[in-house]
This record gives structure tokens, sequence and C-alpha cells, in this order.
């Protein structure tokens, strides 16, 4: 039983990998490209060479300020927030068995969002530090309420019963935070643009805040990358390979609510990013965990970075709140997937 | 997981009319009731039985003043968009044979609140009596896109137009709240968040007459559509064995309930999980005939909000709290109730 099971692992791993080097060569330079016109890219464009010289050769010129006191900490952080939620939809998803499962859209960023906006309204907390850890603790409690319905009664994680639970979740923690907003009207001019996901004014002291988390987040991933792939084929299968079902979960449930919580803390609950992400990831790499997960911080950075490069240039000197945009992308994937999944009239 | 059988008839018709006839008596009787005691709380107490006087024109000037004036219109506007979301949830659940399937969740309301958002703010100067046939017709189309999304190899999945409801209303969701970040007036903003949440603040007289006709009109053909509704939960094969134009029908009520949640969010946005905790408490006390579920849906719906309302500008007075955040702390756990029992 063992080695046939090892030999479907490996075939299963194997089955679908594309000219793996070439694609990641290929998507770290299109981030490169993207990072680089987020800085050049704006209300008001700048200049390439000028931009280089901003990073090379600071002078303290209104253009410089801009590209390396506003725009590099904004698109370092649309590179961080991207790839950890691309990463924590890629592992909700491989956790639950469930390709609709994403941060979004099963409360968690609700969760983190109602805490930091409570923190900041009921209790006046405003250092980045403590705001992080709240919407830690926000994320955990959502994530662990979901988790709670996956438990109780038979449906399991269910795409159906998962997705309508989420968005019972969502909708009552987006209550609450209405709420708290209309109580306290002067919070609700910073809170409107970030409610929806934005990166406007995000900066280094924000950055430094969330790494730790991030750092943790990503460290529990490419722990569990391996053991989720066994996991993979069964609980029954992964057992007899000497992989702890239980404890795979339990270190995946914190690496999601690490990198949800941390992202919804830089940027607000941008949406459908971790949805959108893992499915083209599987498309790019087959089932296999460990180069979904890379290819998932890839593509998610990209698709933050662009989105918020969109949300700058379409409206300008107007901005979109970057979570605008992602929905847009990501909804078309959740109709689909939506549609392709459940099978028959 | 559709329990379409717990829509099956179970009682002879001759009973089922009689008990019909009671649960109207007897719907009517608690919402006046629920009515009148909640008109008496608030900042300026009245005790019930001054309410009834101020009611009938003998109430000393002040109460009735704050009756007539303040609370009875708000109270009134509360009543009926509670109805119309409720009648709605009846029709979409009939509908669909799915008893998750609620204005909130299969993308009416989303529909609705985006169209009126989009409206409020590009055209600030409509009058507000338009902006019911806008967020009907915001509705209909959400709805409509919803239920063709969701056809596949000749019907739609109940879970699949749940889904698919969820994937729209997401996008509504995110096309608000860019709205919402994008107007120039904080005020604005804050109005706009306070809708999103849905309100009944400051509803009037003027409200209700905008609200009124859509109802007027609605409940009653909703109830002439009872027998439909009774027909289509029996499966599409016995329903076309019936004598029903099935596919036609299912539009007529898409639009009907389209018509009903529309008017209900353009005046109030979309107060959540009314539409999904009235229909199916109504179809525990009323049984199972349409005719009954309807009437106890609209009675419960209204009562539910105005109680919530209630409890929502009284609570933190003199903060006004929106009502739809009293409705999703009662409905998010019904909701999550629901779905781990009926999963037992």
């Amino acid at each position: 039983m063992i080695p046939a099971a090892a030999a479907a692992l490996r075939r299963r791993a194997g089955s679908r990998r594309l000219p793996g080097p070439l694609l990641i060569a290929l998507g770290l330079g299109a981030l490169a490209l993207a990072a680089f016109a987020s800085l050049v890219l704006g209300a008001t464009a700048i200049a390439p060479a000028e931009a280089v010289a901003a990073l090379l050769a600071f002078d303290g010129s209104a253009e410089h300020v801009a590209v390396a006191e506003v725009r590099l900490p904004r698109t370092a952080v649309a590179l961080l927030v991207g790839a950890a939620l691309g990463v924590a939809g890629a592992l909700m998803q491989a956790v639950a068995r469930n390709d609709l499962a994403d941060p979004s859209i099963l409360g968690i960023s609700m969760g983190a969002a109602l805490a930091t906006v409570a923190g900041q309204i009921v209790l006046g907390v405003d250092s980045a530090v403590l705001l992080v850890a709240l919407a830690m603790g926000g994320a955990g409690v959502a994530a662990a309420a979901i988790v709670a319905v996956g438990l109780l009664g038979r449906g399991g994680f269910a795409a159906e019963r998962l997705v309508v639970a989420g968005a019972a979740l969502s909708g009552l923690l987006l209550a609450l935070v209405q709420g708290l907003l209309v109580i306290d009207r002067e919070s609700l001019e910073a809170a409107r643009h970030w409610l929806a996901g934005s990166l406007t004014g995000a900066g280094w002291d924000d950055v430094a805040a969330a790494l730790p988390y991030l750092g943790l987040g990503a460290l529990l991933a490419a722990g569990v990358a391996r053991p989720l792939t066994t996991l993979g084929l069964g609980d029954d299968v992964a057992s007899a390979l000497g992989v702890r079902p239980r404890s795979v979960q339990a270190a995946s449930a914190v690496a999601i609510v690490a990198l949800a919580g941390a992202s919804v803390a830089l940027a607000g609950p941008i949406a459908l990013v971790g949805l959108a992400v893992p499915h083209a990831a599987r498309a790019l790499f087959g089932r296999d965990i460990g180069p979904q997960l890379a290819a998932c911080s890839v593509l998610g950075a990209l698709l933050v970075v662009v989105s918020d490069i969109a949300a700058r240039v379409v409206l300008a000197p107007e901005e979109l709140p970057v979570g605008v945009l992602t929905a847009l992308v990501g909804a078309p994937v959740l109709l689909h997937v939506a549609r392709r999944r459940t099978h028959g009239p | 997981m559709t329990a379409r059988t717990a829509f099956l008839p179970r009682r002879c018709a001759r009973d089922r009319r009689r008990s019909t006839r009671a649960v109207i008596v007897s719907s009517g009787l608690l919402s006046l009731a629920t009515l009148i005691l909640t008109v008496g709380l608030g900042e300026y107490p009245i005790a019930p039985g001054d309410v009834l006087l101020s009611l009938v024109g003998h109430g000393d000037p002040s109460s009735s003043f704050v009756v007539t004036e303040l609370r009875l219109p708000r109270a009134l506007v509360a009543f009926g968009v509670g109805a119309g979301l409720a009648a709605s949830g009846v029709i979409l659940q009939g509908l669909t044979g799915n008893a998750l399937a609620a204005p909130d969740l299969v993308g009416v309301s989303a529909g609705a609140q985006t169209a009126a958002v989009v409206v409020i703010v590009a055209l600030p100067d409509l009058p507000v009596a338009v902006l019911p046939a806008c967020a009907f017709a915001g509705a209909l189309a959400a709805s409509a896109l919803v239920y063709a999304l969701a056809w596949r190899g000749g019907g739609s999945s109940p879970s699949r137009l749940l889904l698919i409801g969820v994937g729209i209303t997401t996008l509504g969701y995110a096309i608000v709240l860019g709205v919402i970040s994008s107007v120039d007036e904080v005020i604005h903003a804050s109005q706009l968040v306070t809708f999103m949440a849905g309100t009944v603040y400051g509803r009037g007289w003027q409200e209700l007459a905008t609200l009124a006709p859509w109802l007027a009109v609605g409940l009653p053909l909703a109830l002439l559509s009872a027998r439909q509704l009774d027909s289509l939960v029996l499966g599409d094969d016995t329903a076309g064995a019936l004598g029903l134009r099935i596919e036609a029908e299912r539009l007529r009520l898409l639009a009907l309930a389209a018509g009903l949640a529309g008017a209900a969010v353009a005046v109030a946005g979309p107060v959540g999980f009314v539409g999904l905790m009235a229909p199916h408490a109504a179809r525990r006390l009323a049984g199972a005939g349409h005719a009954a579920v309807l009437t106890a849906a609209v009675m419960l719906g209204g009562c539910l909000v105005l109680i919530a309302d209630a409890l929502a500008r009284t609570a933190f007075a003199p903060v006004d709290i929106p009502v739809g955040v009293v409705t999703a702390i009662i409905g998010a756990p019904y909701l999550i109730w629901l779905l781990t029992s009926r999963a037992r």
C-alpha cells in the first residue's frame, strides 16, 4: 500500500510540472517590471531614469520624495500583501479541500478588519504594533468560527456550506464595522478608503510591525507544503505515510491567520486575491503544494501591484481602493469556479 | 441539501384554508400590537394606551406629534421594509427550492443596493420616488444574471445558485465600497455607509409614500402566486404536469421578488438576513401552503425590523445605529445554526 501511494504521490506531483525554472524566471521578471512601473506611474508620471536616481542618489526634490518616500513603501506593501494573500488562499484551499476558500470570502479578512477598527475607535489604539496584534486576534476568532461550522454537522467543509457560512460571517462583521463607523463619524474618513482595501498611506513602520507575522506565516507555509501535498491524497494515506493530519491542519491555520491578519493590518480587507491566484497557480504547476505556494506568492504580489497601479491611474488624480480592482479580477474567477464545480441541474 | 420535503403540503385543502385564515387574523393582531408597543419606545416614552389614543386622534398634543409625525411613519416604513424583504425571500425560496435562497444571498439585495448607491451619487438631483425603480432594475439585472449563470445542463442547481449569488454580491459590495471611497464629502460618505448597513433613520411619510405603492401591488401579486409556488416546489416535472409554464413562471416570480426587495432596499438599504429568517420561521409556524407562509412571513419580517429598529434607536441613544446591524447580529447566528443543524 505504502509504495503504491508513494508512487501515486510522485506521479501526481510530477505529472503537470511545466519547465519550472523558466516559469519562475518569467514570473520574477514580470514582478520586477511591475514593481518598477509602480514607482514610475501614478497621478504624476516620473521618468524611469529619475526614479532610478531617486533610489540611488536621493536629492530631496519633489519627484525624488514621491518615489523614495511614497511610492517605494507603497510598492513594498503591495508586494508583501499580495504574496501573503496568495499563499493564504492556496493554504486555505488545500486544507479545506475547497477551491472556493479565500480569506475574504470566509470572513477572516473582515474579522481582522473589525478588530482593527474596534481597536482604533473603542480602545483608541494607534500604534502599528498593537493594531497588527489586534488584526491577528480578529482573524483568529473568525477562522475559529469557520472551522467550528465546518466541524459541526455532517456537510463538513463542502463548498456551499462553507461559502454561505462565510458570507453570513462577513455580513455580520461588516455590519458591526459599519455600526462602529456610524457611532464614531470622525474615523469614517480614514476607514472608508481602507475598508475596501487600500494601499494609500502605508509606511515603513507598518511594514516593520507586520513583518514578524509575515515571516512566521511564510516559514510555516514552507514547512507544511510537503505534508499538505501528501494530505491531498486523503487522511488515511497521509497517516500511513507518517503525516499527522491534525498537526498539519493546525499549522496551516496558524499560517493562514498570520498571513491574512498581517495583510489586513497593512492594507485593509483586499478582496478575492486569495481566491483567484491559486487557480492560476494550479493551472501552471499542478497539485504539488510547494511550487504552488511559490507561484502564489509571485502571482499574488503581481496581481496586487498591477491592480494598485491601475487604481492610481484609471481615475487620476482620484484614487480607487485597490480592493475594487482585485474584486473585479477575482469575481469572474469565483463565478467561473462556482459554475464549473457543481454539476447537473 | 435542498430540503424540498420541507415545502410539501401536509394538510388537506380545507384544513389549509381554515388555517390560512387563522394565520392572517393572528398575524394582523400581532403586528398591530408590536407596532403600538414599539412606537411607544424611545427617548420620550409613551404608554401603549396613549399611543392608541394618539393614533385615533384623541391623544394630548405633544405625544400625538411624536407619534404621528416622528415615530409612526418610521415604524410603518420599518414594517414595510421587513414585509417586502420577507415576501421576496419566500418567493425566492419557493422558486429555487432552496431554503437558503434569500435576497441577501442570491444577489437581489446587492443589485438593488449597487444601483441605488450609484444613482444617488451620480444623479443627486433625482427625486426620491424614482429610486425604487432604479433599485428594482438593479435587483432584476443582478438576479437574472445569477439565474443565467447558474443555468447549466437544463437547470439551475440550488448550490450553484447560492455560490454564484455570493459572487455577484461580492462584486456589488466592491462597487459600492469604491463609490463610497470616491465621494468628496465625508457627510455624504457617512450617509452612504449607514445606507449600506440598512437604516430607517429619519424616514417619514414621504418615504412611506415611496414604498407603499410597490408593496400595494407586490404583496397581493405574491399572494395570488401562492398556488404556483406550491406547484413549483413539487419539482419541475410535477409542476409541468399541473399545467405550469415553468420557465415563464420562474421569470415572473423572479421579477416579483426583485420588485419587492428592490423597493425595500431603495428606501432603507439592504437590511440583512430578514429575507432569510422571516420565511424560514414562517414555514415553521404556518406549515407548507404558500398563502399562509407568505402572510406569516410578511408579519414576521415586518415585526422583526420594527423590533430591531426599536433596539437600534434606543440601545445607544442618542446615537441611532443602523437597523441592519441589529438584524445581522440576530441573523448571522440564525443562519449558521440553520447550516449546522440542517446538515445533521
